[in-house]
């Protein structure tokens, strides 16, 4: 039989429904597929072959008895190794977590059990999804299928590269600032990030709670469409999931929209911006007039703050959320037997000195455990974002920090509020520049976080955006066209990237 | 020792009688063995989250009301940060800017003093945290945590610092606990043996300006805490202002001249025993909780528990004194029983029609029975229209009111209506011409009566009443000496 990994899940389905294949054989091929590029790659962090292809076998008895099966029933699918799959481990890339085994599905989980997919295994990601290249992983770096010395992007490089290196034809990914559409654009595959409040965060493990949300990775607009609806919806496990039903894309996808106005934004060509992105947007700005479009200029006046805002209010809420890893209840914990010695150590000594007041700086046991199991279990990135949060909502900062950030997050609101007035989709780089190579901004956090510039006005404002192939660098690199649609317009955000697609083609395959 | 004045705040937490917690479905219940009352979410597992119990929030808003609070129409909640064992998630969802109900007000009537009003700053909600067990037998042995309380729902009410005296704080706790207890508006067990209400205190003495400048002296604010009983805290708020009045003559610190100090109440030493002071003031880094929406409380829905709050006990009070006509003392006895015991109370009034009596009985001799064995209304086994007929019986003369209490107890002993229990003792109202006979021939059988009665000693007819008893078990005494003076007075 002919390679079936580089089909698309849609193909892979109808494929399956006609009998050609086995869901087995198709888990398997993919299972193959792992193990023949996954040591370059370094996609998954856990490949759960044995769980799936039981998955895949009950789903071809269901099938071959006639019972009716869900949208992705037999479709192999990666999970970033974010969300809690009941009886597996959760690391989120992080030692801290290393060892957790999750007591519960998060819904997201539950509704793609719900949906037959074959969950194929766990992908590496950013330690706690903090992070633009997937280097933060506490495990392992992920290497971008389309040239092994560059990265993925991140935060959810593990998945994008499985799905641009045919190690799944769909996955799941989690996108706080830009880490689904960000390795989306650097991997040439699709991503999207829903509306914040489509997808049900409950579950996921919590990084900035006001701005993640979990999304679909494929390789064609119309599979991350089936993926989006599989997992779309409201749960009454979240506070925050809109109470509003979530129609299936997937049958209008391949629907062109009539009388589309597109909307440019000037403020996207700022400084810093790649010649080479910038040509190929423009090619991408050129086929929707093809297309029929109107092409409308848009001003966005608060983007240029969007990066500040995003790095005051996400490591706020991730200082919180991270509070609760403290070597007690689970996770990392020190070594009590070395700590107990190294106190004794440190106030014998400070005894012999006399010096009453630094007996008393001392730490209790207590405190000991918290900063040697947090320092221990929690990487640099991680440990600088928690440190950024804590000083930015603490007393006296606060209100010139986190209170100020939150205004201008209503502002860039507001500013999209008003564009969309005029246009129904915003168009625009995904990323200032192509793949960068591994190690090129590890000791740069601030250079990192400006490859956010893009991409983290979608989470402040809770737009759905999505991030489609619509280019290749002189050498050889993938770049993405990020469209924007008001809230809750996935289906519009989809049937208008599906014509982009239409008329440039999905990208080309990455040669491993 | 006029020479300062005691001025005391409270922050009582109660826990709400909610099915579940505050953000999870697990049961909010007190005594199951450690760590099974728990789930990812008040676990504080990764990727769990909070969802509202709105039973909560409507607890909390029928406090409100019944605390004559405002109820904004907008509420939220916040993060209170701060690492320790017990606290799951490194945070306590609490609510900080915006509570939930605040600007209230309390009357307490202490010492028979003129009722006087507590402002009440705020009441807000907020998740419990577990508890920790530490080993107490000095071997060192672990602290061990149970989250069984983790994310149980809590009121937290602050008052004014409005209380002038330890006998305030305590009438303040009384009524506090009457409101929200089950007797009344049954929001809480106010259970303080299980936790579910708790006090803590701060006091502090405004004294005298020894100069006469006219401006007081505030000593520094000290919290007292670990009070287990209204008890303990009278105790603590008495000694604490005797400490701080030798304090200040000692040291003369004053408010702002050293930091707030937290003190635990050691009930068995009868003292305050400082507890680790906070070297710097705590900064909780409160933000806004990203996991929860915030709560909308529309004027509509407030209205609506409004109009189904419960009479509460100052306006029950009032009621029974205004339209009843009892006195102030009988009407607090009552009312301070609970719900129950006023609705049997105003049965008994409206079927005998003696307000007054009725009142007299209930108090007591049916709250006697109640006490003395430790029964609910109900055990008592006195249904209120039996005793209203016996009152009735009573005023109408038809039962002589020295064997009304063998009868009461009778009804009640034997489960029996006035009739049934007059006909076992064999009280029978005495005809009154059958009684005249009896006189007239008690008095002629004993003309030395009616010779000194005639001396003018009148308490010489009291020979006669115990044998007219004898004649008639039935007979009235204070009838036989009525008529038998009648018919000295007439000659006989």
């Amino acid at each position: 039989m002919a390679d079936l990994t580089p089909l698309s899940a849609a193909k892979q389905r109808s494929l399956l429904d006609t009998g050609e294949v086995t869901s087995v054989e198709l888990t398997q091929a993919h299972l193959d597929r792992i193990t023949a590029v996954d040591d370059r790659v370094g996609a998954f962090l856990k490949v759960t072959g044995e769980r799936a292809l039981a998955q895949a076998a009950a789903i071809d008895k269901r099938r071959a008895a006639g019972e009716s099966l869900g949208p992705l029933a037999g479709l192999p699918v990666a999970v970033k190794d974010v969300l809690c799959d009941e009886g597996e481990i959760v690391t989120c890339a992080s030692r801290m977590l290393e060892h957790f085994r999750a007591p519960y599905d998060a819904t997201v989980i539950a509704k793609l059990k719900a949906a037959d997919a074959v969950l194929i295994g766990r992908t590496n990601m950013d330690e706690f999804a903090m992070g633009g290249s997937t280097e933060n992983s506490a495990f392992q770096p992920t290497h971008n299928p389309w040239d092994l010395a560059r990265s993925p992007g991140g935060s959810s490089g593990g998945s994008a590269a499985a799905v641009a290196a045919c190690e799944a034809p769909l996955a799941i990914g989690t996108d706080t600032g830009g880490s689904i559409r960000q390795p989306a654009a650097l991997c040439g595959v699709v991503g999207m990030k829903p509306t914040y409040g489509r997808v049900s965060r409950y579950g996921l493990v919590a990084f900035a709670s006001s701005l993640d949300q979990v999304g679909p990775f494929a390789r064609t607009v119309e599979d991350v469409a089936l993926l989006y609806d599989a997992i779309a919806g409201h749960c009454d496990r979240d506070s925050t999931s809109a109470n509003l039903e979530a129609k299936p894309t997937a049958p209008v996808v391949n629907e062109p929209l009539k009388g589309l106005r597109v909307g440019v934004v000037p403020e996207h060509y700022a400084e810093g911006l790649d010649p080479e992105v910038k040509a190929a947007i423009d090619a991408g700005v050129e086929r929707y007039r093809d297309l029929g479009a109107e092409i409308v200029e848009v001003h966005l006046p608060h983007a240029a703050h969007g990066i500040a805002t995003y790095y005051v209010i996400a490591p706020s809420e991730a200082s919180s959320n991270l509070a609760r890893y403290d070597g007690v209840h689970y996770g990392h914990r020190t070594d009590e037997t070395a700590m107990h010695a190294e106190l004794a150590a440190e106030r014998k000594a400070a005894a012999e000195t006399g010096d009453k007041a630094a007996i008393k700086k001392i730490d209790t046991a207590l405190v000991r455990l918290y900063r040697k199991s947090r320092t221990e279990g929690f990487g640099p990135e991680v440990q600088r974002r928690i440190m950024l949060g804590v000083y930015a909502l603490s007393e006296g900062y606060a209100d010139a920090y986190y209170v100020k950030a939150l205004q201008v997050r209503r502002l860039i609101r507001q500013d999209y509020d008003q564009a969309f007035e005029k246009v129904d989709v915003i168009l625009g780089p995904t990323t200032p520049a192509p793949a960068f190579k591994l190690g090129e901004l590890t000791d740069d956090p601030l250079s990192m976080y400006l490859l956010d510039l893009y991409t983290v006005s979608a989470n402040l404002a809770g737009l759905p955006a999505i991030s489609v192939p619509c280019g290749m660098s002189k050498s050889g690199l993938p770049i993405g066209l990020q469209l924007m649609a008001p809230p809750l317009e996935e289906e519009r955000l989809l049937r208008a990237a599906r014509m982009h697609e239409d008329a440039f083609g999905t990208a080309p395959l990455a040669t491993l | 020792m006029s020479d300062y004045q005691t001025i005391v705040g409270l922050e009582v937490h109660v826990q709400l009688a909610t099915k579940s917690k505050l953000f999870c479905g697990c049961p909010n219940r007190f005594g199951a063995d450690p760590n099974t009352q728990v789930c990812p979410v008040c676990l504080g597992l990764p990727g769990s989250l909070p969802v509202i119990n709105a039973e909560a929030v409507r607890l909390a808003v029928m406090t409100g009301v019944a605390l004559d609070c405002t109820i904004p129409a907008y509420t939220k909640w916040d993060r209170k940060q701060y690492f320790y064992p017990d606290l799951p998630k490194g945070y306590q969802t609490s609510q900080f800017d915006l509570p939930i109900t605040e600007h209230g007000a309390l009357a307490i009537a202490c010492d028979e003093q003129e009722p006087r009003t507590i402002r009440i700053t705020r009441a807000h909600l907020e998740e419990d945290a577990g508890k920790s067990l530490h080993d107490e037998s000095g071997a060192g042995g672990d602290t061990v945590i149970d989250l069984n309380r983790a994310g149980t729902p809590l009121l937290e009410i602050v008052s004014e610092p409005d209380l002038r005296s330890a006998a305030e704080a305590k009438a303040y706790l009384t009524e506090l606990k009457l409101i929200l207890g089950p007797e009344y508006l049954g929001v809480s067990d106010c259970n303080m043996q299980e936790g579910s209400l708790r006090v803590d205190a701060n006091v502090n003495l405004h004294i005298d300006d020894p100069k006469k400048l006219g401006k007081s002296i505030a000593t520094p604010i000290v919290e007292i805490k670990n009070l287990n009983s209204f008890r303990a805290v009278e105790r603590a708020i008495e000694y604490e202002a005797q400490r701080q009045w030798r304090d200040w003559q000692e040291t003369g610190r004053r408010i702002g001249e050293a930091p707030k100090q937290t003190r635990g109440w050691d009930d068995n030493a009868g003292k305050t025993i400082p507890q680790r002071e906070k070297e710097e003031s705590a900064d909780y880094r409160y933000f806004p909780c990203p996991d929860l929406a915030p709560v909308l409380n529309p004027g509509l829905e407030v209205e609506r528990v409004r109009l189904a709050m419960p009479e509460l006990p100052a306006a029950l009070r009032l009621r029974l004194v205004t339209d009843h006509g009892l006195s102030a003392y009988d009407a607090d006895v009552l009312v301070n029983q609970g719900r129950e015991v006023v609705d049997y109370f105003l049965t008994v009034a409206a079927e005998s029609g003696d307000a007054k009596l009725a009142a007299n009985w209930v108090t007591q001799h049916v709250l006697r029975v109640m006490n003395a064995d430790g029964k609910s209304l109900e055990e008592v086994g006195l249904p209120p229209e039996r005793l209203a007929g016996m009152i009735a019986k009573l005023t109408a003369g038809d039962l002589p009111s020295p064997r009304s209490r063998e009868v009461f107890e009778l009804m009640i002993a034997d489960d029996l209506d006035t009739d049934a229990a007059m006909a076992k003792l064999g009280i029978a109202a005495v005809d009154e011409s059958e009684l005249v006979a009896i006189c007239r021939e008690l008095l002629l059988a004993n003309p030395r009566v009616v010779a000194d009665v005639e001396a003018g000693k009148q308490q010489a007819v009291g020979a006669l009443i115990g044998q007219a008893k004898k004649r008639n078990p039935n007979a009235d005494p204070g009838r036989v000496r009525e008529i038998c003076l009648e018919l000295i007075a007439k000659g006989v």
